[in-house]
């Protein structure tokens, strides 16, 4: 691994380890630049989440960390106290089926 | 780079064999899926190593020449 690969690696773990909730993805919780990302957003929205967001497209070496801090190949991710809990589709089914919500209400 | 329907379900099939897989193509245009798939094999495993898989099974492709591909996996006979 290259020294730039080491540091994106412990830059993840570290937005990881300090944020209970967060969110990588393309672009703000305001403007969120994909569907995916935005679909996210709407979910973590809906469910009165405090979460944090990481815009990969402003870092390109979180980008392609990212991809493998976690072996997924998508932006949104999502991790919860931590752990990687998936991307967009993994959120949407775990929010319909009220995973999501114990979650993320366990942590309040 | 689009990648054709049949392409996505060939690979997905012959990375997991006897999967069951159902494409549909969201927007026409060739590069935004939606697709399931079922399989006895995902049974045991999370959500997101049943994606893992799907994702293996596309050697890579998805995240790069295939932008979007919205995922569903499940075991049969709902689980």
């Amino acid at each position: 691994m290259s020294e730039t690969e080491t540091n994106a690696q412990s830059r993840i773990a570290d937005i990881v380890k300090n944020n209970d909730v967060v969110l990588f993805m393309k672009g703000t919780a305001l403007f969120p630049q994909c569907g995916f990302s935005s679909r996210a957003v709407a979910i973590l929205d809906r469910l009165g989440a405090t979460y944090e967001t990481v815009d990969v497209l402003q870092d390109p070496e979180i980008r392609q960390g990212i991809k493998e801090y976690s072996d997924w190949p998508t932006v949104p991710q999502l991790y919860i106290k931590g752990e990687f809990v998936g991307g967009s589709d993994i959120m949407m089914e775990m929010y319909q089926n009220g995973e999501l919500q114990q979650m993320v209400g366990a942590e309040a | 780079m689009p990648m054709p329907a049949s392409e996505i379900e060939r690979m997905i099939k012959d990375g997991i064999p006897g999967a069951e897989v159902t494409i549909r193509d969201l927007a026409g245009d060739g590069d935004h899926y939606a697709a399931r798939v079922v399989s006895a094999s995902f049974a045991g495993m999370s959500r997101i190593r049943q994606h893992q898989a799907v994702y293996a099974a596309l050697g890579g492709r998805v995240g790069s020449e295939l932008h979007a591909l919205q995922l569903e996996t499940a075991v049969p006979n709902g689980e």
